[in-house]
This record gives C-alpha cells, structure tokens and sequence, in this order.
C-alpha cells in the first residue's frame, strides 16, 4: 500500500490535523514508511498464535454500578473556551 | 414448551410507475442499558439532571483518563443476548470508533466492532393471530452514548451537555429480515417489550432511550427469496440508512417516503447511492446527511486502554436461570391458563403492569371475565383520564371483588357498571357498596312478580296492546327494571313478564 498526497491530506482531515500544503508531500513519505514496517511486520508467520492483549495475564478491571462521581459541572467546564448556562457553547452544528 | 405454529405476513409490495417493488428492511436499535451508573464511569445516568452536572473527568475525556467497565452493563447485554435467544460470547473487546463531533469529547465512541458480547438471536413479530415474522437477529454489541446538542437556545452557538455522554447502550442489529414499515414497527414494538421485560431498558423512546437506524432498499418481487436462499446481498437493492429515529410512526413514514424515492430513481434510470439520510417529518421527505458520509470513514482500532471482556458460563449461566418469563410465554400461558383469545392475551401482556395487574384479578376467578372488565372496562376508563395502570384507582382486589359478585349473580351486569364507576370514584369495598346501597340483584321470583304486577294492573292500555304486538313485552320489561331500580334479573323479569301477559 502507498499513500499519495490527496490520502495524507485525507488523514490529516480526519484527525483534525492542519498540514499545509508544502508539507504534505514529506507526510506521505513518513506514511509510507511507517507502513512499509507493518508490511515487513506482517510477513511473520503468527498462525494459531492468540494475539497479546497484556503483557502480564491479567484480566479486565470491573467497577460496580454505584453512582461515585459526577457533580462537577464547574470543574468540567473550566478549560471550556466558551461555557454559558451550564452547556459548553460551541459554533453552530446543525444539519 | 411454545406452541407458535404462525405464517409468514403478506410481503407489501409498492406500485411503481413501471413495476412491483418490495421493500427489504434491516434495522439497528439502540436501546440505553438501565444502569445507576455509565458504562465506563462512575456518573450517574439519571435523565433530566442540570447539564454537564453527570459527568466524570472520564466522560468528558481529560487527558490521562482510563475507563473501567461497569459490571452490571455487561451483565444487561448478556441478559438482553439470552432473552432474544442469542448466543453468548464469552470474550468481546472494544474498538475505538474515530470522529469528530463536539458532543463526542474523545474524538471516539468506544463500541465492539471486531468482537461483539452477543451473537445471533431472534425475535418473534406477530402480525395478526397466527402471523408473524422471525427477525434474525446479527449481534447485539454494547457501545457508549453521545452526549447532547442542542441548536435552538443561541442563534449562532450549539450549546453541548455531556450528561448523556458515555452512557451504555446496545446496538442491536437485525438481518434483513422485515419487509414492510408495518412489520418495522411491530418489529420495534416487539423489542421494546422483550427489553422492558427483561429490565435491561426501559424503552422510553420520548426521552431518547429507544432509538433505530432503518436501513431500506427495494428489490423486484423474487429477488429477496433468491437472497435467502444464497444469503448473498449482491441480490438486493443498494440500501440508504436513516438514522436516529424516535417513534413508531415516523419510522413507518420515514420507510415508505424512502422506498417512493428510490423507485422513482431506478424507474427514471438512475442508480441509489448507499448514504446515510435523516427524515424529515415536517417536509415528508429524507435527505442526505452530507457531514456524516465525509466522517464515514472510522478508522476503527481495538482500544489500548481496555483488555478484551472474558466472562464465565457460570455467570452467564446464572444470569439465564434467573431471567423472566418473557412475553411470548406469558401470553401462550395466558391463553392455556385463563382461556384468553389471542387479542386479549397479546393487550394483556403488552407490558408487565397490565399483565401483573390482571393475573391478581384473574387469580381464582372467570379469566375471560376478568379479561373483559380490565381489558373494556379498566382500560377504557384509564385511557378516558389518560391514565397508566399503575395510577389506576382502582385496585385488582376491588376489581377482583366486583367480578366476585358477578360470578355469584349477585349483582347484574348493568349494576355492575355502576358498582365499578362507585369504586373508581369513590373507592370502598365493593361487596360493602352492594350490601350498604342495596344494589343486590332481585333474584327472588315472588318480589319481581310483584312489581309485574304492579306494572300491569297500571297499565290497562299498554297491555292490550301487548296482546296484539307481543314485542311490547320489552315495554314492560323496561319498567320492570325500572320499578326495581335495574337490581332484577333481567332474564327473570322477561320470563315473568311474557307468563303474566299470556304471551
């Protein structure tokens, strides 16, 4: 797989990311190198090996189903560039 | 243990200028587990709390937040598996589902793509007596909740709550297996109930809690069976998704202006392009949703911050013994049991309260009877003041004892009415109200001769006029009823009536 360009600025796109236009031609190149590695990555043969999840067997952590945290809204609401009434106001979405 | 012999429904077919079209309907319900607490937090899922007031550092996505799996949402989702009848994964993992949206904070909803908790099920859709559909049911995975936009408070700004962010919810994925916005609904319908039996979602499309994506494309008659019989798609139309969609009728709506839609595109020549399409109730049509297709591309990943979801059969295996009756073995045992019609068993059990109410007034009494009286009269009482079962005043012991009485022909039936409207007004004992009031029926042969009696030697004229038209019997009849204040038996009253009038 080779990345062009027009996929990077895709990607880029997606993840919010702002790449000027002059840059982009270097993002590729860096694209497709990390994905050359995965392609040496997939040549080793794992048939019938289980993926590795953790690095030591552990098993995921439960919580119960009480009620221990929330009543913030100040606290969540204080990196908020803009906060009225309670909400986080940001510039209209609608479709 | 069910007996469900049934047929298919009819499969509805749409007249388009040129041909017969049919219509093929995959659904995606997301049903919001009820929980006290989020699927990966601590806040509480409480509706209608101040904004932002429910929400952990982790639902609002600050750096270095880790989510950790609330137990008793697995435990929902597996419930949920087991009362459709669907296999149990005993490992799933969760996948990070990228976008961008302000009400997503993470840039990613955390969901099961690769390894759903729960495989295939079923569930049964009754069209009519002995009609009904089998949905197919793909997987069911658990997901997180968006939080809220809300557009109308600013004319420049969106304003944002988090309060519903992170959230359990599950997906569940239907096959293709509906086949008109009828069968949609009652598909929807069906699910709804399972889940409120269940206790795993309460169902509340109003408030958001039920929601469906319908996925609608058309294919010429003959085509579906060939889908079936290969399971392969590429015999089916290209199907557009509507999304979001919050009550029965806008989802029958929604289906039937889509499939006008693309009929009128592939009878023009033209082709259906696979997008995503919000109705418009206001307007009666679906458009595109151009912003969500440019964000179509997920770029899903197993989340790093959460190990796969290993549980045991022994706990599934208990959370399997303890599940409820479900509503298609209430209602097959209402029937066996109480001798209901299949109607009445399907109003009875459409929702627990109704049902737990009726059986307590059926418990050792008439069943069809008791089935009439809250199915005719109850009901149709409640619905008058627009209120639920659970707010009824009248209580299944009062009903259970007006029904005593008319088993017993203590009172008639007309009385009876009365006796209820006494009950769900007033209150009180309704065999007290009987005695204290004196609505007993007249039962003794000698008192309703009398008041024949006294009817006939008052009214000379009516009665030779009885003898030519013997229909004037009712007349009397009437009077009878009157006279005793509608406390005689009116079977009684008429055999005593023709006797005396020679007729």
């Amino acid at each position: 797989m080779s990345i062009d360009q027009t996929t990077a600025a895709r990607v880029a796109k997606l993840a919010r990311i702002k790449v000027e236009e002059d840059a982009l031609p270097a993002l590729a190149a860096e694209f497709n190198t990390i994905l050359g590695f995965i392609e040496q990555l997939n040549e080793v043969d794992v048939d019938g090996v289980e993926p590795m999840t953790s690095v030591t067997p552990q098993r995921l952590k439960r919580r119960a189903d009480v009620v221990t945290d929330g009543n913030q809204q100040a606290k969540v609401l204080s990196n908020a560039p803009d906060a009225r009434e309670g909400f986080f106001a940001v510039p209209k979405v609608v479709e | 243990m069910l007996d469900l012999s049934y047929t298919a429904p009819k499969v509805k077919t749409i007249a388009g200028a040129k041909h017969d079209w049919e219509l093929v309907i995959g659904m995606e319900v997301h049903a919001q587990v009820s929980s006290n607490a989020k699927l990966f937090s601590g806040a509480s899922t409480q509706f209608g709390a101040e904004p932002n007031s429910n929400v952990s550092f982790v639902d609002a996505a600050m750096p270095g937040m880790l989510p950790v799996i609330n137990e008793y949402c697995v435990e929902q989702a597996v419930r949920t598996g087991l009362g459709l009848k669907a296999q149990i994964n005993l490992v799933s993992a969760f996948d990070r589902k990228n976008y961008f949206y302000p009400d997503l904070p993470q840039g990613y909803q955390i969901s099961q793509l690769y390894h759903p908790i729960v495989g295939e099920g079923e569930v049964l859709v009754e069209m009519g007596e002995g009609v009904a559909r089998l949905v197919r049911i793909e997987r069911i995975h658990m997901e997180q909740d968006a939080g809220k936009s809300i557009h109308d408070m600013d004319p420049n700004m969106s304003f944002v709550d988090l309060n519903r962010t992170g959230v359990a919810l599950m997906e569940i994925v239907s096959r293709p297996d509906i086949r008109g916005p009828e069968e949609a609904a009652a598909y929807v319908t069906k699910l709804r109930q399972i889940l409120r039996y269940l206790g795993t979602c309460d169902g509340n499309m109003q408030n958001g809690n039920l929601r469906a994506d319908v996925n609608v494309s058309i294919c010429r008659p003959g085509q579906y069976e060939k889908y079936q019989e290969t399971q392969d798609f590429s015999h089916l139309g290209t199907r557009c998704e509507i999304k979001n969609m919050n009550s029965m009728r806008f989802i029958q709506q929604a289906i039937e202006v889509e499939a006008k839609r693309q009929i009128a595109i592939l009878e023009s020549g033209g082709e259906v392009m696979q997008e995503t399409r919000l109705y418009d109730p206001d307007k009666g049509e679906t458009r595109s949703m151009r912003s969500k297709e440019e964000a179509h591309d997920y770029r899903y990943f197993p989340d790093p911050d959460l190990l796969p979801l290993e549980i045991e059969q022994g706990w599934v295996d208990d959370i399997a013994a303890n599940l409820p009756e479900l509503p298609d073995e209430k209602k097959a045992r209402f029937i066996k049991e109480f001798g209901l019609s299949d109607y009445d068993a399907s109003v009875l059990t459409a929702d627990l309260d109704s049902a737990a109410y009726f059986e307590a007034v059926a418990e050792g009494r008439d069943g069809k009877l008791a089935a009439n009286w809250v199915i005719n009269e109850l009901f149709g009482r409640l619905k008058k003041e627009d209120h639920d079962i659970t707010e009824s005043p009248v209580s299944p012991a009062q009903l259970g004892g007006i029904i005593g009485l008319i088993s017993k022909g203590d009172i008639s039936g007309k009385i009876a009415k009365e006796l209820f409207e006494i009950v769900y007004t007033e209150g009180g004992d309704p065999v007290e109200i009987v005695e204290t009031r004196g609505m007993k029926q007249v039962t003794d042969t000698g008192a309703i001769e009398t008041a024949v009696d006294e009817i006939i030697a008052a009214n000379p004229a009516q009665v030779e006029k009885a003898k030519v038209n013997p229909k004037l019997a009712g007349w009397f009849v009437g009077q009878v009823m009157k006279a005793t204040g509608g406390k005689a038996n009116p079977a009684a009253v008429n055999q005593i009536v023709q006797a005396k009038l020679g007729l």
